[in-house]
Formats: structure tokens, sequence, C-alpha cells
């Protein structure tokens, strides 16, 4: 049962950032980071799991490979930038979660590029005329 | 695991200390050693943030970006 051990976790973490709020601010929100890591850390190896069977779906579909290692990047981008906006939004730092997330939409943009081409492509070869082919 | 979670501790422990250390500092009328202190503390606790945050990092890559 670890979702036990993580909501345990959670309250813990709650109660003595309230207690170091007071005294220190700084080191209250570095504890609220360590636990954002760790409990991180205890999830990744279920999104491994899901993610091999993505993948391992995706094979017995004979998809084309890079579409997918493009999907699992867009996912780990959307993970990691969310949880630094978080971490920023904690501190008080409105306008730095929004960079943060701005640069996380824009990369995952530019990393959808191959997809779109993909996708303008086929519907150019669909319509012959405007095709120019 | 326990050892990253025994981490989270280790850094309240260390803000706690460091805050009682301020205020004996400050009351004794040593106001700079206080400020020195905070921010070795401070500095200490970022390096073992930085350790975790690597790790998770090379984590997700193992897991989102080479599969």
């Amino acid at each position: 049962m670890e979702i036990l051990q993580i909501v345990g976790l959670g309250l813990a973490v709650t109660f003595i950032v309230l207690l170091l709020k007071e005294k220190n601010q700084v080191f209250a929100l570095l504890v609220t980071l360590v636990a954002g890591i760790v409990i991180l850390l205890m999830m990744i190896d279920q999104i491994q799991r899901v993610m091999n069977m993505l993948t391992g779906m995706a094979q017995s579909a004979h998809l084309n490979n890079v579409y997918v290692a493009t999907i699992l990047k867009i996912i780990g981008i959307a993970y990691i930038s969310e949880f630094g906006a978080q971490i920023a939004r904690d501190a008080g730092q409105a306008s730095m979660a929004g960079k943060i997330e701005l640069a996380g939409k824009l990369i995952i943009l530019v990393l959808a590029i191959p997809i779109l081409t993909a996708i303008v492509e086929t519907i150019m070869n669909l319509m012959p005329q405007m095709g120019g082919g | 695991m326990s050892l990253d979670v025994n981490t989270i501790f280790q850094i309240a422990g260390i803000g706690i200390i460091v805050a009682m250390i301020q205020t004996v500092l400050k009351q004794m009328g040593k106001d700079d050693w206080a400020q020195w202190v905070t921010l070795i503390g401070f500095v200490v606790i970022l390096y073992m943030v930085a350790t975790l945050i690597d790790d998770l990092f090379e984590k997700i890559r193992q897991v989102f970006l080479y599969m």
C-alpha cells in the first residue's frame, strides 16, 4: 500500500512546513521541494510501467517509432514543467511559474512539428489539385 | 527510498536548529554571525536538494526521453 506511505508523508510534511514557515521561509520551501521530489521518485516506477505498456501496444500496432517517442517526450516535458511551475508558485513567484509553463508549452509545440508536417503532407496528398503534383 | 524520506526530516531539523542559533546570536548582539549561519545552512541544504533533483531528472530522462 504505497498510497498510505505517500499520504502519511504528505501530511507530515504539511505540518513540518507549517512549523518552519514562521521561523524560516526558505527552509520551509526547500522541505516542500524535497517532499515533491520524493513523491515523484516513488511514482516513477508506476509511470515506467504505463510507458512500457504504451510502447508495447504501439509496437504491436506497427506504429512509426518516431511518433511514439515524440508523444512520450511530450508527456515527460509536461510533467517536469508542471512540477517546476508548482514549486515556483508555492514560493509566491507566480510570474516565474508562468514563464516555466510558457517554455514547456513552446518546447512541446516545437516537438510536435514533425507530426504536424506529416498531417499537412497527408492532407496535401489527398487533394491532387492543391498538392501541386 | 527511506534515505530520501530521511532527507526531508534532516532539512526540517537543520531549519529549526538554524532558526534557534539565529535567535540566540541575535540576542547576543552578533547579527552578522547570525546571517552567516543562515547562509551556510542554506547552502548545505541546497546541495542536498540539488543532488536529489539530479537523481529525479536522471530517472525522468530514463523513463521518458530514451525509451
